[in-house]
């Protein structure tokens, strides 16, 4: 574990010096969807007559914002482990360095998860500062949703860099990006509840880490969830996490010790 | 005499990568203090055996023990007594050089206060002192590579591996280098270096393997390995191109053995300056001619029938 934070520390240095582009990225997104989606579709929306009741006694304002304290650590987890991963397989090579040493392919995966953490969390509490500010969505509520946003990410994190670690190229990556996550940011129930979907896709939007995650943090901020139901979407999300991570424990291993 | 904590201890070791033998059963034997150098061509499979030995490569089959330990079960305790620069530099480019070894030495489980004492000394000791705080990025290839062995040090290693330490670096650099490396050696680090730079395996090298497909084919210090492989001088003589295969016959009974070659002809005497009037006395001009010490490199061809740098 001593190994895996010495991985660890490695990003923390080399974050300490660009956690100000990091956070303001992180915010900068989120408050252009807010104020393009959030406020200017919401205003239509909230117009409708049955519109609070489709959307769980809320605004439209309160449900989209919540959702960003999820989707976008997926954004910024699921890039994390794409480019700059690969980069330590075959650019600049630094797990192959790491191997020389006394740290382990094992060491390695745990501190990338700590590193996709790390991002997540500067992420998810740069969103939910944002979110203090509105009166729709100020709560005590944001601090568990950025748990579930760091818990969102690593649920892609996780799996994409498995994949990344076989992968002798960045060919793939963008196609991942197109077909793999804008679609989650728009059919996961971000914009509007999964509810709305066509029957048929309804149970698809079910299988995807992100509605969990979005299920939640909406659920933590602004009540209304359940708790089986939060156990069931923080067991999915934790499923993710761990079958990413032991799929990494292999592909690293195999990657690394030819 | 192999000890048993000896720093390498090698039988028949095989290193295969789906049905390719890179490495074909090579017996290896490096001692305490020695400076133990691969010489061989591109493809002869000294980085496989670099990397078996540095524990980051399964061993195919055969037995491998490092300090008398089994890289397999003990991989880690081994790496942590050993230093590597491998062929291609893997610094860090979004860390500076100073992090770039701090960082390192805490792989290590330095104190960070341990870590930046050691960095400073040995940036001191590669003469990069004044760019401590620069990026890697725009370090000339001898200042990363003198970074990549400043790094390899931070644990004050047993055993340094150097992958082709100075491939792809230009003459000064080389010299730079090898004063670094000469110095590591007279304080009594035991040192494996892999090259296909014959100067480089005989000013380094106390003991050498030459390796070839992944065999080795010869063994001994460099001056011994010339001593029993060919003769103490050589003749070089060109003819111009094409015109040199077709002067053989007539230059029979002058020296040892004679290597052709597509541009020029390779006499082998003991006495090169003798050879070379005899040459006159039979009216054999050559356009050119040059009278050196036999080399590795000469080693290397004999066995081979090939040169080592293409
Ligand atoms: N990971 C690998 N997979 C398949 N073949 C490899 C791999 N690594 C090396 N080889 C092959 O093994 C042979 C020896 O390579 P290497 O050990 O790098 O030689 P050297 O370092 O002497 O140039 C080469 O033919 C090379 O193509
Ligand atoms: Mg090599």
């Amino acid at each position: 574990m001593t190994h895996a934070l010495h991985v660890f520390e490695r990003d923390v240095v080399f974050l300490r010096r660009i956690w100000k582009a990091v956070l303001l990225s992180a915010v900068v997104q989120p408050v252009m969807y807010l104020l393009g989606v959030g406020i200017g579709v919401g205003s239509l929306v909230d117009r409708g007559a049955d519109s609070a009741d489709l959307l769980g006694g809320v605004s439209y304002f309160a449900f989209y914002a919540t959702a960003l304290l999820a989707t976008t650590p997926m954004f910024v987890g699921g890039q994390e482990a794409l480019w700059p991963t690969l980069d330590g397989f075959m650019w600049s090579n630094s797990y192959r360095a790491m191997l020389a040493t006394p740290i382990s392919s094992r060491d390695v995966v745990i501190g990338q998860l700590f590193r996709y953490a790390l991002r997540c969390v500067v992420t998810a509490a740069g969103v939910a500062v944002v979110l203090a500010i509105f009166d729709d969505t100020r709560s005590w509520g944001l601090g568990l949703a950025v748990l579930v946003g760091v818990l969102t990410g690593l649920a892609f994190a996780m799996p994409f860099a498995a994949w990344t670690a076989t992968r002798e190229g960045d060919s793939s990556f963008p196609a991942i990006i197109r077909f793999g996550i804008i679609p989650m940011f728009l059919f996961s129930g971000a914009f509007y509840p999964v509810s709305q979907l066509p029957d048929a896709l309804e149970p698809v939007a079910w299988v995807t880490p992100l509605w969990h995650g979005v299920e939640l943090c909406r659920g933590a901020v602004l009540g209304g969830l359940g708790g089986g139901m939060a156990a069931l979407h923080v067991a999915v999300l934790l499923a993710y996490v761990v079958g990413g991570t032991a799929a990494c424990m292999v592909t690293f291993e195999r990657r690394l010790r030819t | 005499m192999v000890g048993a904590q000896d720093p390498v201890v090698a039988r028949q070791l095989v290193k295969k990568f789906d049905d390719f033998v890179a490495v074909d059963q090579i017996d290896v034997h490096v001692a305490p203090g020695e400076a133990f150098g691969f010489l061989g061509p591109n493809g002869a499979g000294k980085t496989s055996t670099m990397r078996m030995i540095g524990c980051i490569s399964p061993v195919s089959s055969g037995e491998l023990r490092i300090f008398g330990l089994d890289p397999e079960a003990d991989g880690r305790k081994i790496r942590a007594r050993m230093g590597v620069v491998p062929q291609l530099d893997q610094l860090d480019n979004e860390l500076t050089v100073m992090e770039n070894l701090v960082i390192y030495g805490r792989y290590f489980d330095l104190s960070r206060r341990d870590a930046r004492a050691k960095a400073a000394e040995l940036l001191d000791f590669v003469q990069l002192t004044e760019r401590a705080d620069s990026k890697v990025e725009p370090l000339s290839g001898g200042q990363q590579r003198r970074v990549s062995i400043a790094r390899s040090l931070i644990n004050d290693p047993d055993l340094l591996l150097l992958d082709e330490p100075t491939t792809g670096l230009d003459p000064q650099a080389r010299h730079v280098l090898w004063d670094r490396l000469y110095m590591l050696k007279e304080r009594g680090a035991t040192q494996i270096i892999t090259t296909h730079f014959m100067d480089e395996a005989e000013q380094l090298c106390d003991r050498l393997v030459v390796m070839d497909a992944g065999k080795i084919v010869a063994e001994g210090s460099p001056q011994g390995l010339i001593a029993e492989h060919v003769r103490r001088e050589v003749l070089e003589v060109r003819f111009g191109h094409g015109r040199n295969e077709e002067q053989v016959e007539k230059l029979d009974g002058i020296g040892g053995r004679i290597e052709a070659l597509p541009d020029r002809l390779l006499i082998y005497a003991d006495d090169g300056e003798a050879a070379l009037s005899e040459l006159h006395r039979r009216e054999v001009v050559p356009e050119s001619s040059l009278i050196r010490r036999s080399s590795l490199e000469d080693v290397f061809l004999k066995l081979t029938g090939r040169t080592l740098v293409e």
